[in-house]
């Protein structure tokens, strides 16, 4: 009797054991059904490629055949040494300090000036403000090349309206100005990005706490920089990080601008991979770029979310 | 006598709002009249002909809208051929990054495994390489999967580029559905797939529209992959026809700019039906009309 009731007890423990068993086999089925396929794609064309180029550096490497021709560093001396490449360096950090000192601040005042109060009208000038960032690249730049005609675009007719006698300038093909100008079209195709950032922080901000700072005696100036700046904290630091990066990233409207020309004059990081990295194919010296890209975008990103954003998540991703 | 006195002392206040509004409407305009500005000629530019646009940049179409332009893009066949291949390349990115980051997303909010939290931090380093970093070795990569020469080579890593980024927007929407509604569905006997399929998915419509507009802006938009991946210029999408356009006709503005019409006016009725939900994409939600 005691020993029929142990096996039947057995038994049901036996059962229990198999139908979860059972379950976790279908749990770990869903789990890679819905997975793999992501993970399949995201492994296949981001992060092996990208971990592969580290190795593809270290080889003289025309891109056809396997990688025999090991030469170590050699590549990213070369790359050191090469005046062209230090320009293209050095413009892309240009741009991302302008893009930091004049654009960013440009389109927090705006915002200020939209978001704030209630302005009638302000959600028209907001969808038309914003109409430049859903064009695409190309097209931004092949309006802007028309607009930059030296004998006869906009620009120059303009110029010529407000300052009678001056000069047409080549806008695009003067080698000291055409940074400033693609650093202009750049401004012009993404503020309204950052606008629309800048409101939606402004939403956040609590209104109670300005009224009361104004009405604690508070200037415009102090209530601006004191309650409002402070509180919009999270969005300025989160744009800042975009504008960063965005500035590294700046490839087909420079492209189609310019190509990086008048003489490198408007040469930046991406132009560079692709002028001396795949048209010539120079793969492995073109890994030896994309590395250098990878850790200034890599150690601009961890730093900057440890060391400032830090405060802005609740559970950080890294 | 008293209400002269508080009349007089509320004038100079009126006027310093006034002031301040008017100041506030002309920076506006004056914005808008950059930003209206280049469209606006370039617009114009496609209904003129070259010998105006070089005698008077900014002027109307005096000499009567230069219809020719229009109907030579229109009437290519190179022109279908590229709206074909972007519609296939944007349906293609869209649905397969939408799809495939709300099953991560998922499996990342709802469903707890050994190595969750890793596999998520791996796919989160893809949020680090923009696709313009990293497009050489994702180049080679294509080359070495035979995918040169075919949207799939162009479709699949723009896919594996977005997904990061949908699956963060999509996770934090997932997590704040309340988990007593899971707790119910299956108390009902609802299948986990079942809950995902009929209670989360249909409640985070807004999200997943939010996802698919910027997918489908992405994908609509995207230049430097195909210009890459795709030699063969009957497989190029609309973004890479102009450059056709541009080389074929050398200095054509007016052609050109009547392409650049086109392609602009799709574009500008997408972004005022969907504004919505690009602002909500890329505001995660906080910034309502």
């Amino acid at each position: 009797m005691s020993a029929l009731r142990s096996y039947a007890s057995t038994a049901t423990r036996s059962q229990a054991s198999r139908d979860k068993l059972r379950n976790n086999l279908r749990k770990a089925l869903l789990i890679f059904l819905f997975v793999a396929p992501g993970m399949a794609i995201f492994l296949t064309f981001l992060l092996i490629p990208v971990l592969g180029s580290v190795r593809y550096s270290l080889y003289k490497w025309d891109g056809f055949g396997p990688l025999t021709n090991y030469v170590e560093l050699a590549n990213y001396e070369r790359l050191y040494n090469h005046s062209v490449f230090r320009l293209a360096v050095q413009h892309s950090f240009m741009l991302m300090a302008m893009s930091i000192t004049i654009q960013l601040p440009m389109a927090l005042a705006i915002a200020l000036l939209v978001g704030r109060g209630a302005l009638p009208g302000s959600r028209i000038f907001r969808l038309l403000l914003f109409v430049p960032y859903v064009f695409s690249e190309p097209i931004t730049a092949i309006i802007w090349l028309y607009v930059l005609h030296p004998q006869s675009g906009l620009a120059n007719l303009t110029l010529d309206a407000l300052l009678p006698g001056t000069n047409r300038v080549a806008w695009l093909g003067d080698r000291d100005i055409v940074l400033y100008s693609v650093f202009g079209v750049l401004t012009w195709k993404y503020f309204g990005f950052y606008m629309i950032l800048y409101m939606a922080g402004l939403q956040g901000v609590n209104k109670d706490l300005e009224e009361a700072a104004r009405v604690d005696g508070a200037n415009w100036r102090q209530v601006l920089w004191k309650i409002t700046l402070p509180l919009m904290g999270n969005t300025i630091r989160l744009t800042v990080f975009l504008s960063v990066l965005g500035s590294f990233q700046q490839f087909v409207t420079i492209w189609v601008l310019t190509q990086g020309g008048p003489v490198n004059g408007s040469e930046v990081l991406a132009t560079y991979l692709y002028k001396y990295g795949i048209q010539r194919f120079n793969l492995g010296y073109g890994s030896a770029v994309a590395v250098v890209l990878f850790m200034i975008t890599l150690v601009f990103s961890l730093g900057y979310q440890r060391l400032v954003m830090r405060q802005d998540y609740s559970a950080e991703v890294f | 006598m008293e209400s002269t006195r508080t009349l007089k002392m509320l004038t100079p206040l009126l006027n310093e709002r006034r002031l301040a509004l008017l100041i506030r409407y002309a920076v506006l305009i004056l914005l808008t009249v950059i930003v209206a500005g280049p469209v606006l000629t370039a617009v114009l530019g496609g209904m003129r002909t070259n010998g105006e646009f070089l005698s008077r940049p900014f002027d109307l179409p005096r000499q009567g809208i230069q219809w020719q332009h229009y109907t030579a893009v229109l009437k290519s066949s190179e022109f279908w051929q590229a709206t074909r291949n972007s519609f296939v390349i944007t349906a293609g990115i869209t649905v397969l990054n939408v799809s495939l980051a709300s099953l991560l997303a998922f499996v990342f909010s709802r469903v707890y495994f050994f190595g969750r939290g890793l596999l998520f931090n791996i796919l989160s380093i893809g949020l680090l390489f923009p696709i313009v970093v990293a497009i050489l070795p994702v180049f080679i990569q294509i080359r070495d999967l035979g995918l040169i020469n075919s949207l799939w080579g162009v479709i699949l890593p723009m896919v594996a580029f977005g997904l990061p980024g949908s699956v963060v927007i999509l996770r934090s929407f997932f997590m704040a559905v309340p988990i007593e509604l899971e707790d119910a569905s299956y108390i009902d006997g609802c299948s986990t797939f079942g809950f995902f399929r009929y209670i989360l998915l249909p409640l985070s419509r807004p999200a997943l529209t939010a996802v698919a507009t910027l997918q489908v802006i992405v994908g609509w938009n995207e230049y430097f992959l195909p210009l890459l991946v795709l030699n063969d210029p009957n497989k190029w999408p609309l973004p890479l026809g102009i450059m056709r356009y541009q080389g074929q006709y050398g200095t054509d503005w007016a052609r050109v700019m009547a392409y650049v019409t086109i392609l602009i006016v799709p574009a500008l009725i997408f972004y005022v039906v969907a504004e919505k939900y690009i602002v909500t994409g890329l505001t995660g939600g906080e910034l309502k009309g």
